[in-house]
């Protein structure tokens, strides 16, 4: 009695993800990986925005990441799910309008040097 | 921070990392956020991709299903370190625990809240972190009207190796200690397997 979701047609296949407007409808798996993704934006990405031609979401954007974000604060402070914000991240890092932070493997864990800067910073708080 | 103003044309340099605030309903995750966040908390809405393990009664297909939850987080910038602490609250029902395997892949390690009127709420994030070898440490709320057990009662009935510590959400002097022991943890338990690393990295004599 275990039925794949891949074997279900349509509209059996129970809630699945609303296609997204302003990301034509395109959204990404494991959001949560890219959770603490850290985006700033370029100077490049900064003079377009002082354009009219830029979309609103990724002015939005590109004013925010001024200040190094991640893209769950993105998501957060456009009230947008965290996979579109995901996918206008990517469309303007593609652009060269942010760049983009990320661990390069997913599987990456902090080493003992890493954890000892952060025992450092927070103990001088 | 780094380049606040400034227009970045490289890759930052800032390594994010996560940390978990788990615990059952109403124990205290989001207050404890709040209370240790150089922001004020805010709130993702995620489209998760459950892989249905019989935890939710209510789903009758095995396999793949996608929901959303929202997930409270808030943050510590370490500027001198250039490192950003991202503390994320979980949703508290155990139909979301399949959200924790994502949010946990490279986190620093979780803080379990734990109401003693109450401490079996606790025991499904011990049991995950446990599994998972993920390092945390169980913070024991206190609420009025709860007995105030001695922290080695707690540590006895929990029966765990980690550490078992008091705590007041509210507080920022306590939630900076829970997540000052929680790092001291980790970085034990990361400097052993660093050791283990390279024992077996030396070659064997025969
Ligand atoms: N007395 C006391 N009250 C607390 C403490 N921590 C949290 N509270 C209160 O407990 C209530 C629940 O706290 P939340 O932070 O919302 O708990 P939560 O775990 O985020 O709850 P859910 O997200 O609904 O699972 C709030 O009214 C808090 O003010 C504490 O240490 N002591
Ligand atoms: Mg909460």
């Amino acid at each position: 009695m275990s039925r794949g979701y891949d074997e279900l047609p349509e509209e059996e296949a129970g809630p699945v993800v609303r296609p997204y407007a302003v990301t034509g409808g395109r959204t990404r798996p494991s959001a949560a990986l890219e959770l603490v993704a850290l985006v700033a934006t370029t100077s490049r990405g900064l003079s377009t925005a002082r354009s009219p031609a830029m979309p609103p979401e990724q002015r939005e954007i590109a004013f925010l990441c001024r200040h190094l974000q991640s893209v769950a604060e993105i998501s957060a402070h456009l009230d947008l799910p965290l996979g579109v914000a995901q996918v206008l991240v990517a469309d303007m890092a593609r652009d060269g309008l942010v760049v983009v932070h990320r661990p390069e493997r997913p599987d990456w864990r902090p080493d003992s040097e890493l954890l000892r800067k952060v025992l450092d910073g927070l103990q001088r708080l | 921070m780094a380049f606040s103003g400034s227009s970045p044309d490289s890759e930052p340099t800032t390594t994010p990392l996560k940390i978990i605030i788990a615990g059952g309903f109403g124990v205290g995750k989001t207050t404890f956020v709040g209370s240790v966040s150089e922001i004020p908390p805010l709130t993702t809405e995620a489209h998760m991709t459950v892989a249905s393990v019989g935890v939710d009664d209510t789903s009758k297909i095995a396999g793949k299903t996608t929901t959303t939850v929202a997930m409270d987080f808030g943050r510590i910038t370490l500027p001198e370190q250039d490192v950003v602490l991202y503390l994320f609250g979980t949703p508290g029902q155990d139909r979301f625990w399949f959200m924790w395997d994502e949010l946990t892949m490279g986190a620093v390690g979780a803080v379990v809240l734990a109401d003693t009127r109450r401490l079996a709420d606790s025991f499904a994030a011990i049991d995950f972190f446990e599994d998972r070898r993920v390092p945390f440490v169980v913070a024991v709320n206190h609420f009025e009207g709860a007995l105030i057990h001695p922290i080695g009662d707690v540590r006895k009935a929990l029966d765990i190796e980690h550490p078992v510590l008091s705590c007041d959400a509210r507080s920022q002097q306590s939630t900076r200690a829970s997540l000052i022991e929680l790092v001291r943890h980790a970085l034990e338990a990361t400097l052993a397997e660093e050791a283990r690393a390279a024992r077996s990295a030396l070659p064997t004599r025969t």
